[in-house]
């Protein structure tokens, strides 16, 4: 306690000094007065005074300095106050006497690595033990009284990054790798390794014991994460894990603090931070007084948790003050925001935050406070800033249209396949018209027309015949002039509100079609309910063109397609309006849709047919459109149902795409049944393949309950017949129900059977077995 | 060069993928060795450039996976400026190859065809390019950070974005070193470009001539078998020695050796005479006297060498470029390992070789070249184990890729397969990149910090 109180005051502020060149790595003795600093060009002791570091000696001596001061790593001896070992970039091992009497130090020079030695680490207790780790891929050991190692330990792969010797276990060290993999070794033992786990993806740069956990290791990885492991357990286990911006060069477990540890990262970033190993999304601490990247972290002393040293590339040498460390906790606004799966939205917020805000205009929908449901205990041994939280929820309105029940109403009754093609189109068709989306449902129809066989084009249009009879009237007027004659009525429009556009529309109906005249009147009236302040004035006026474009995508298709190549685009524009899921501009496309593919139709029996791959780019447009508009449903339902008619039109890795964001939704709403469909009828190859994965299903024994080996029906162990069905005493082959209480069961259809007749298990177990 | 004379003039194929290599070979070879999934081929249209890969299978996947990421719809730059930025990059090389299939694909992805009139035509965010892509392709080392500067910082104009900028740098680099195996591998033009842009590989050996190789008698034959089965003997006893030697030498002596290879001069001096270029090509092509020179000559001060242990790829390039542009760092870093990694444990008639020390060679003989230096690495190893005839090859098709001739190619490692030549183009493209791409990061890095 003497020693810790004295070295608290010794130097208790921030201060810095510049070193003649980038450092590699610093290292303290073990009193915490003097720091050593190694680098390619420097290798010099520092002492830590009141006033600043003051240089104490310069081991790097000579004209011309061999390759071998040119450090990678250096370690002082935390038993020998007089020995030092330094890793050098051209493999040498070297360690230095500071007693020797001469100006050079130099004590042994160790040559047995091929390549760069990264590390080199004294065993902590033991005086002579030195422990090296090399680009190679060999750990040797050193005994200082004898002039060579004296155990060589093979990694088995390319390059070893760090070593470290336990703190606790006298014969065991770490040692992590260039490919991920961590090696736990026992020092007696060099022929192979005690342990391995693969600890990160990409090179694992540092590792360190805990100084007083005996199992936990930390590691820090390319991969950007620190992961804390625990190792008293059979296999390693994944403890803490802190996601940091950048390849994480160095990690420090901090003295004192159980939970705490120091990170500096290999590039980009240059601060330090301290960790709370529980809090791994905001540093506890940050020391940010670096101008490059900081290359060597070490605690002052070993029970003095308040400073820490630090070297960097840009040639300075810094002593930090926790008091001096910037908080980063302070200076967040801990906020989260969230939308849920139907589209409603929680927020959570400071309470100072949200409180201050009575007289904010609440969300038409509504502002649900939630109680706090769930507390953390604040725990005295964490230093971190305690922060309540309050949580809103704004749910979205009963039938607003961020509601999703329309996507899952339509999955679950699209029919994709099992039917000829004009039924599929058809009774998709119905199920949008029901679900109020014409737009959809349209397309359908369109669809169904387009690509139907064209040998009995009757069949659709008998269809429409039936349904207006006063047809000849459309063909007396001049239908061109017609459309002009709306599109500038929707000019005039714009300005109008709802009620004028109606009206007239009304009236034009009236005038012209009087079979659908109560109907379009029916449909009015409902959007006039269903208008909403919601709805933006932006919204109405693309309503509106969506309407009146449509008499247009139908007369070209009779008169001028042969005329004029551009002619089709028009029925392109159709499905760009937006899709607007509220109710009024469904209900104006709603009428003229009809009559349209009545007309259409109607004149195709006296036109000869075009061939449905004219309307594939149009066709291929339409998705495209429907897939950026976010609706990928029916991007992907089109395409699987209109199957080869369209698949080779779009490209591969767009249709894998849509599929992909369709499958996602579909799994989110839980709607598998109807994923897995999407999955089989796709014919991406990545796509059918996601079936196939993680297939295997894994038994055991109902005898002895032991796994099974997976050949036969008979258990190598007890030799008896597995999944035996319960009623009729022979091997399920298939499908095997079984009881969740007693675990009982047999083949389906005997077991439902039973169970029709009787409460309890067939196997007269007496559980009251029940079957749903 | 005494005994090359004696040895029959090698006659340029006219056929086939390559000029270098029978087709017979790259045919045969890729039956047995068909392990390439459907799904990669059909991205990228079986090519010359492909066929000659797929001696490597391993690899190719690999270098396909790259190189469609490089030239898929996602990124900071619109896909038809990487192609040009290819273009430009390629030319620096004369490689009409990748100039004419850039070209094409560049008008595919909907450039405008003006464009590619010339550099002058292009917008000036692209000519901007053009000292970089100067530096990189010939001299790495000089990239400063004053260069990325000039390039992104507030006040240039037109400025780059440090994402669109490194998607640059790595579309260069990738392309400067793919010239180096496609000269190297004396690799066709693909036959449905136009034929007017055909350009003969460039070779000293004269117009090509359809007349087959004259037959050699036997004795002569025979002669240059032994020769070249003892020169292979000689290769694997000095590998062994190599790897079993444990010598000590002055840290001086290392420096010596490394500056020895450094700057060992492989070319004649005849040869830097500037070749006039084609219009096809010459008009991407900005200060075409702007080519690859030793450091300094010997006993000048030379520009200060980069210590791989200083700013290596997998700790510092990776992580840099994991920022940037993280797909592509796991990519390349992937590409590097498995070009280290690749092996058969032949050489020529021998099996069961370990021959990591002449990879690591050939590795660092080329990291070498662009001043690159391993402080462990005893670069005494290089000049035992390849030999001036490979030396010539590989410098000429690094640093001067466009002299490469079929002469230099038949000349080195005589009993070798043609697949372990195009083994060490491999190397050789890889190594070449992954210097250029460390320069490029080092002075990014230097600018960001």
């Amino acid at each position: 306690m003497e020693k810790m109180a004295c070295v608290s005051t010794v130097s208790s502020r921030t201060m810095f000094c510049h070193l003649d060149a980038p450092a590699n790595a610093i290292s303290v003795c073990r009193d915490a007065t003097q720091v050593v600093v190694a680098g390619r060009n420097i290798f010099k002791i520092y002492a830590m005074e009141e006033d600043g570091f003051v240089e104490r000696l310069n081991l790097r001596v000579g004209r011309k300095p061999s390759l071998n001061f040119s450090c990678a790593d250096v370690m002082w001896h935390q038993m020998e106050e007089n020995l030092l070992a330094t890793a050098a970039t051209n493999g040498a091992v070297v360690t230095w006497n500071l007693a020797r009497p001469c100006r050079n130090k130099q004590e042994h020079l160790f040559t047995e690595h091929k390549r760069t030695v990264n590390k080199v680490c004294f065993h902590p207790t033991e005086v002579h033990m030195l422990l090296s780790g090399s680009q190679d891929g060999f750990m040797k050991c050193f005994d200082l009284r004898k002039k060579e190692s004296v155990s060589t330990f093979s990694g088995q792969s390319e390059s070893v990054r760090d070593v470290q010797f336990s703190m606790k276990d006298y014969f065991t060290f770490a040692a992590s790798f260039e490919n991920g993999n961590v090696q736990l070794w026992d020092i007696r033992r060099p022929d192979r390794y005690e342990r391995m786990f693969t600890a990160h993806t990409g090179p694992v740069f540092c590792c360190d014991w805990h100084p007083e956990d005996r199992g936990w290791l930390a590691t820090g990885g390319r991969d950007k994460m620190v992961k804390v492991w625990d190792m008293t357990t059979n296999r390693a286990k994944e403890i803490y894990c802190v996601q940091t911006i950048a390849s994480v060069a160095r990690v420090k477990w901090r003295p004192e603090r159980r939970w705490h540890l120091a990170t500096c990262s290999m590039m980009v970033d240059h601060n330090i931070y301290v960790w709370d190993v529980r809090r791994p999304f905001i540093p506890f601490a940050t020391f940010e007084e670096h101008k490059d990247v900081t290359t060597g972290i070490v605690w002052s002393h070993q029970h003095d948790p308040y400073v820490l040293l630090s070297g960097s590339k840009d040639s300075t040498l810094y002593q930090h003050i926790f008091k001096d460390a910037s908080r980063p906790v302070d200076r967040a606004n801990p906020e989260g925001l969230c939308f849920g799966l139907f589209g409603d939205l929680a927020f959570a917020a400071k309470e100072s935050l949200m409180t201050g805000e009575a007289g904010r205009k609440p969300y038409p929908a509504g502002d649900r406070r939630y109680p706090i449901f769930f507390f953390k205990k604040p725990d005295v041994t964490e230093q971190f800033a305690q922060v309540a939280s309050a949580l809103s929820v704004f749910e979205s309105e009963a039938d607003g249209s961020s509601r999703m029940d329309w996507f899952i109403k339509t999955a679950r009754r699209y029919l994709l396949s099992g039917k000829p093609f004009a039924e599929l189109c058809d009774h998709n068709a119905k199920v949008a018209k029901e679900l109020n989306r014409p737009q959809v449902s349209t397309t359908w129809t369109m669809l169904r027309i387009m690509f139907s066989d064209p040998g009995n084009p009757a069949l659709p249009a008998n269809h429409n015949m039936s349904k207006l009879g006063n047809i000849p009237l459309m063909n007396s007027f001049n239908l061109k002039e017609m459309s002009s004659a709306l599109n500038e009525r929707n000019k005039e429009n714009r300005q109008d509100n709802l009620h004028n556009l109606e009206t007239n529309l009304n009236n034009d109906e009236n005038e012209e079609t009087e079979g659908s005249d109560g109907q379009a009147e029916y449909l009015f009236g409902d959007a006039e309910l269903d208008d909403d302040d919601l709805y933006s004035m932006e919204h109405e006026n693309q309503a509106e063109e969506a309407e009146f474009s449509l008499p247009q995508e139908a007369f070209p298709l009779r008169h001028e397609i042969v005329d004029h190549p551009s002619a089709p685009e028009p029925p392109a524009e159709k499905p760009e309006s937006p899709q607007v899921s509220g109710s009024e501009a469904e209900s104006f496309c709603l009428t003229p849709m009809e009559s349209i593919s009545l007309i259409s139709v109607s004149q195709l029996l006296y036109q000869p047919q075009l061939p449905p791959s004219f309307f594939c780019p149009v066709v291929r447009e339409m998705l495209d459109y429907y897939a950026e508009q976010g609706d990928v449903q029916m991007a992907v339902s089109v395409l699987i149902v209109l199957g080869d008619r369209i698949r080779k039109e779009i490209d591969e890795l767009t249709q894998e795409h849509w599929y992909m964001s369709y499958i996602d939704l579909l799994q989110r709403f839980e709607l598998w049944n109807v994923s897995n469909e999407v999955i089989k009828l796709s014919t991406c190859s990545a796509i059918t393949c996601l079936n196939q994965a993680s297939t295997t299903l894994h038994i055991n024994c109902s005898n002895c309950k032991r796994p099974m080996s997976n050949k036969g029906w008979i258990c190598d162990r007890c030799h008896q017949c597995a999944s035996v069905c319960a009623v009729c005493h022979h091997v399920v082959k298939g499908l095997f129900v079984w009881c969740q209480g007693c675990s009982h069961g047999g083949h389906l259809e005997h077991v439902m059977e039973w169970l029709k007749s009787s409460n309890h298990c067939p196997a007269g177990c007496g559980h009251l077995c029940e079957y749903t | 060069m005494k005994e090359e004379s004696a040895v029959e003039i090698p006659q340029p194929l006219s056929s086939g993928p390559s000029a270098f290599i029978p087709a017979e070979v790259i045919l045969d070879e890729r039956v047995g060795q068909e392990v390439m999934s459907d799904s990669l081929l059909s991205v990228s249209h079986a090519d010359h450039l492909v066929a000659v890969m797929r001696l490597h299978p391993d690899y190719l996947s690999c270098f396909l996976r790259t190189q469609n990421a490089l030239l898929q719809p996602d990124g900071p730059l619109p896909l038809s400026w990487r192609h040009y930025i290819i273009i430009m990059a390629s030319a620096r090389h004369q490689c009409s190859y990748l100039v004419q299939l850039h070209s094409s694909a560049f008008l595919l992805a909907g450039g405008d065809v003006s464009w590619l009139r010339g550099l002058h035509c292009a917008p000036p965010k692209l000519q901007c390019l053009q000292t970089l892509n100067k530096l990189l392709a010939h001299r790495p080392w000089l990239i400063t950070q004053e260069h990325i500067q000039e390039l992104v910082s507030p006040g240039a104009e037109p400025r780059w974005s440090l994402a669109e900028l490194i998607q640059a740098v790595v579309l260069m680099s990738h392309a400067h070193s793919l010239t180096s195996f496609i000269w190297g591998c004396g690799i066709h033009p693909e036959p449905d470009c136009s034929a007017d842009e055909h350009l003969p590989p460039a070779s000293p050996v004269g117009p090509l001539s359809r007349s087959p190789p004259p037959q050699q008698d036997d004795t002569t034959n025979h002669q240059e078998w032994t020769e070249a089965v003892n020169e292979v003997q000689l290769l694997m006893e000095k590998m062994m020695m190599v790897q079993q030697q444990d010598e000590e030498f002055t840290p001086e002596e290392l420096v010596t050796r490394f500056e020895r290879e450094r700057t060992e001069s492989l070319l004649e001096p005849a040869e830097v005479v500037p070749l006039t270029l084609p219009d096809s090509i010459s008009r991407f092509v900005r200060d075409p006297d702007f080519i690859y020179q030793d450091f300094s000559p010997r006993g000048e001060q030379s520009p200060p060498t980069l210590r791989a242990q200083d700013y290596s790829w997998e700790d510092h390039g990776f992580s840099l470029m994991n920022r940037l542009y993280g797909e592509m760092a796991q990519l390349l870093d992937e590409k590097f390992q498995v070009v280290c990694a690749l092996t058969y444990h032949t050489m020529a008639m021998h099996t069961h070789v370990d021959t990591s020390t002449l990879r690591k060679a050939l590795w660092n003989y080329i990291h070498c070249i662009y001043g690159i230096r391993y402080d462990d690495y005893d670069y005494g190893e290089v000049n035992q184990l390849l030999e001036r005839s490979l030396k010539v090859f590989v410098k000429t098709a690094a640093c001067h890729p466009e002299k490469t001739t079929l002469r230099m190619y038949s000349c080195f490692w005589r009993q070798f397969r043609h697949s372990e030549k195009v083994h060490v183009n491999l190397l050789l493209m890889e190594a070449k990149l992954q210097a250029a791409l460390l320069y490029a990061l080092r002075a990014i890095t230097r600018y960001m910090t």
